[in-house]
């Protein structure tokens, strides 16, 4: 569960990206967080994965609280959630089997737990067939496919998706789409970042739109009308 | 660290080597030339230590036994003089001995004139050999304090050159040799730093899936760890190369005849030692300076 109370970021610069934001997502929810560029939404994501702390407010993310959180918390904190990038951010050197399978190795998983799990995940996520291709041998849906997949081979109680359709086609949006709406069914809180309006339209999910560091709305309606 | 993660820490670091082939390449250099820019300094260094050692040795004090003694009670005093601290050992030479040795440095001609000249008019004597030519006045003292040493003849002037050169020369290197261990330190640092900023991306995933900063920490240290002893190998034999062919040079040499080098394998294992805990200690000790800037997400 992700609670943010009246949280407020100010940058070193003296920008104030975050106004008080108050906002709870519970366990199994997915929820798409919109709003146009310079909103406050990466401010937010990287407030959620312990990148930077808030300047004022409380935040409770899968009950770790960011307040008190000791610098040796912060990985246990980050094995919780599985967070995937509009640039996909896959280790160039490695095929796609090691690139998921590292994500195990660094929480001191088996060989044996790694040799089962991570097929089953490639498979879930329909790259069974290219596990020994390097991110640079595949199109830009797949290696998000990658990015999802190492996103949820620790079996993480929420992801956060980064505008991760960003850099592909309107089809492949909607497979990744379609696929993390798959994950969430399964059990794992989703939250998604964008601001495609037309994506998030087909979707009827709960919508947060943020402007100027603000919650402008919160729907269940899963309509994205705000203008940017 | 469990075996799993070992074998596993020890894979990433030798792949890692071999993906950022040319900063691998341009790091092993950099230790090798550090290396052998120390390890010629440290070789020259023990060679002037050797030579001090040897011609120290050979600077002893010459003890004369009063001529009121008979031959048996001047023989008596050799434990009195090796009883003393300083002394390493005292060699007896009769008047008999020392006559004849004084005449060996003459030729025939001039040994006639000497023809009428009893040994008796030398002392027996004692050559005393010190362990530490520092302390040579103190045991100039302790020499004459002995009943039947009439006199004692030291060096004092050349002992405490000796002495003085060595200290000079043992600052000199050490200090040298320091510097030389920082400057070395600091290029590996840096040329590891190009290499850890290249996979400074790397590092932020591993961050970002829970890895802790050992985790991290560890492939980067075998990495070190192995550029070090890779490093320190090639130094080693690379400087074994040159100072041989150093002895060669000098053993031709008509001017440098003076100069006896030690031999290489007298030294061979203590500089591979220094060497390759160098290679660790830079190769190590850079990674980790480095990547703890990167650590901090």
């Amino acid at each position: 569960m992700v609670r943010m109370t009246n949280v407020c970021k100010a940058y070193e610069n003296g920008t104030k990206a975050l106004k008080g934001i108050t906002a709870t997502i519970d366990d199994g929810e997915f929820v798409f967080l919109v709003g146009p560029s310079g909103s406050g939404k990466s401010t937010i994501i990287k407030l959620l994965t312990g990148e930077i702390a808030p300047t004022v407010g409380s935040i409770h993310v899968n009950g770790f609280d960011m307040e008190s959180i000791k610098p040796s918390q912060m990985p246990y904190l980050r094995r919780t959630i599985g967070v995937v990038f509009q640039d996909f951010r896959l280790i160039a050197n490695k095929t796609v089997y090691e690139n998921v399978a590292f994500a195990m190795r660094v929480i001191g998983a088996s060989n044996r737990e790694i040799k089962r799990r991570v097929p089953y995940v490639l498979e879930l996520v329909g790259l069974d067939t290219r596990t020994r291709r390097k991110p640079e041998e595949l199109s830009g849906g797949e290696q998000q496919r990658v990015a999802i997949a190492r996103a949820l081979v620790n079996n993480p109680k929420l992801i956060i998706a980064d505008e991760p359709t960003g850099n592909l086609d309107p089809a492949r949006s909607l497979e990744i789409m379609m696929l993390l709406e798959r994950i969430n069914k399964l059990g794992t809180t989703v939250l998604v970042v964008t601001h495609e309006r037309e994506l998030v339209n087909r979707f009827s999910k709960r919508v947060i739109a943020i402007d100027g560091g603000r919650v402008i709305s919160d729907g269940m309606d899963g309509y994205y009308n705000y203008e940017s | 660290m469990s075996r799993n993660n070992f074998g596993y820490f020890f894979r990433e670091g030798l792949g890692s080597i071999f993906s950022h082939g040319f900063m691998s390449f341009a790091s092993v250099c950099v230790i090798v030339a550090c290396l052998i820019i120390m390890g010629s300094f440290t070789l020259l260094v023990l060679n002037v230590n050797n030579m001090i050692e040897e011609w120290e040795s050979e600077n002893q004090v010459v003890a004369f036994v009063d001529e009121a003694l008979t031959d048996e009670e001047a023989r008596a005093l050799e434990a009195r003089i090796e009883s003393i601290d300083n002394v390493s050992n005292a060699v007896f030479v009769s008047r008999d001995d020392a006559f004849a040795k004084y005449l060996s440095g003459f030729d025939e001609e001039e040994n006639d004139l000497f023809s009428d000249l009893e040994p008796t008019v030398l002392r027996h004597r004692y050559m005393v050999y010190l362990d530490d030519i520092e302390f040579m006045a103190d045991t100039q003292t302790r020499l004459v304090e002995i009943d039947g040493i009439a006199k004692v003849n030291a060096h004092l002037e050349i002992s405490e050159g000796f002495v003085a050169i060595s200290r000079v020369v043992g600052v000199v290197s050490l200090t040298i040799i320091l510097i030389l261990l920082v400057v070395s330190m600091f290029i590996m640092a840096n040329t590891i730093k190009l290499t850890t900023f290249d996979r400074r991306e790397e590092i932020a995933i591993m961050k970002l899936v829970g890895a802790t900063n050992g985790f991290i920490r560890w492939p980067f240290v075998f990495e070190g760890l192995l550029l070090g002893l890779f490093g320190s190998l090639v130094a080693f034999l690379i400087q074994w190369g040159i100072y041989e062919f150093v002895v060669v040079q000098i053993d031709k040499s008509a001017t440098m005849q003076l100069i006896e080098a030690m031999s290489f394998a007298t030294i061979a294992l203590p500089l591979l030692g220094i060497f390759v805990a160098t290679g660790f200690i830079v190769g190590i000790g850079g990674s980790l300076t480095v990547i703890r800037k990167y650590l901090k997400v």
